[in-house]
């Protein structure tokens, strides 16, 4: 079983898919890998052979951001948003959507499950 | 969709020559301005900027990271009301700044 980018073991699919398990590696970027890496994208990653797996290896660590690298880049761009004062910075402090989206309904996946207020008028009709 | 490269970032006419006379006299005093829109450039790092929001102006120190971003983003248009007395509200509920 392949080890590619630290820690992750894809399975027996195909190689195009199992790169995908890899954070930071999408359809497009796995595509891209296997053609640089001249690979059938087709092949089973359990039937990758030594060379194949280090070509793979080498490409991502030459070229792309992935894993730890790109979570903690993340977390860096959104901790200057809130270091310079920035209005995207406070809305990321309050966990609640950034781009401007409508916060009166929806918006559950910033705001998370939804907090019944007692006593709030409309709750009824709603169903809590 | 993102500003055309070819015409630069906008910057309102006035600002620009404000920060240029004040950076040849090697001033820091304040500019008070209503344009919200205009970006921040390298220029305007280290000034003082009074910017409009609707109702006051907001004091914004312009830091080298705030480049690219506009005047506007640092000069808050409504004012966060939150749920303090709720016992567990959402965890970054931190105080309006």
């Amino acid at each position: 079983m392949p080890r590619i980018a630290g820690i992750d073991i894809p399975l027996e699919k195909q190689i195009r898919i199992s790169l995908r398990y890899i954070f930071g590696i999408g359809p497009v970027n796995a595509m891209d890998i296997l053609r640089e890496a001249n690979i059938d994208p087709n092949k089973k990653s359990n039937a990758l052979n030594e060379d194949e797996v280090g070509r793979i290896v080498n490409i991502i660590d030459r070229a792309y951001v992935v894993e730890g690298a790109l979570r903690r880049q993340i977390q860096q761009n959104v901790q200057r948003l809130k270091d310079i004062g920035s209005y995207r910075g406070s809305r990321h402090r309050r966990n609640l959507p950034v781009r401007g989206q409508r916060t009166r309904s929806n918006a559950r996946t910033r705001k998370g499950p939804r907090k019944t207020v007692a006593g709030k008028k409309g709750v009824k009709e709603l169903g809590g | 969709m993102s500003r055309s490269t070819k015409k630069g970032p906008f910057v309102a006419d006035y600002i620009l020559k404000k920060v240029n006379e004040l950076n040849a006299k090697r001033s820091k005093a304040p500019i008070k301005t209503w344009s919200r829109s205009t970006t921040i450039i390298p220029d305007f790092v280290g000034h003082t900027f009074e910017v409009h929001n609707g109702k006051e102006f907001k004091r914004v120190f312009v830091t080298e990271d705030m480049v690219g971003h506009k005047l506007g983003e640092f000069s808050f248009t409504r004012q966060f009301k939150g749920h303090t007395m709720v016992k567990k509200e959402e965890p970054a509920a931190a105080p309006t700044k």
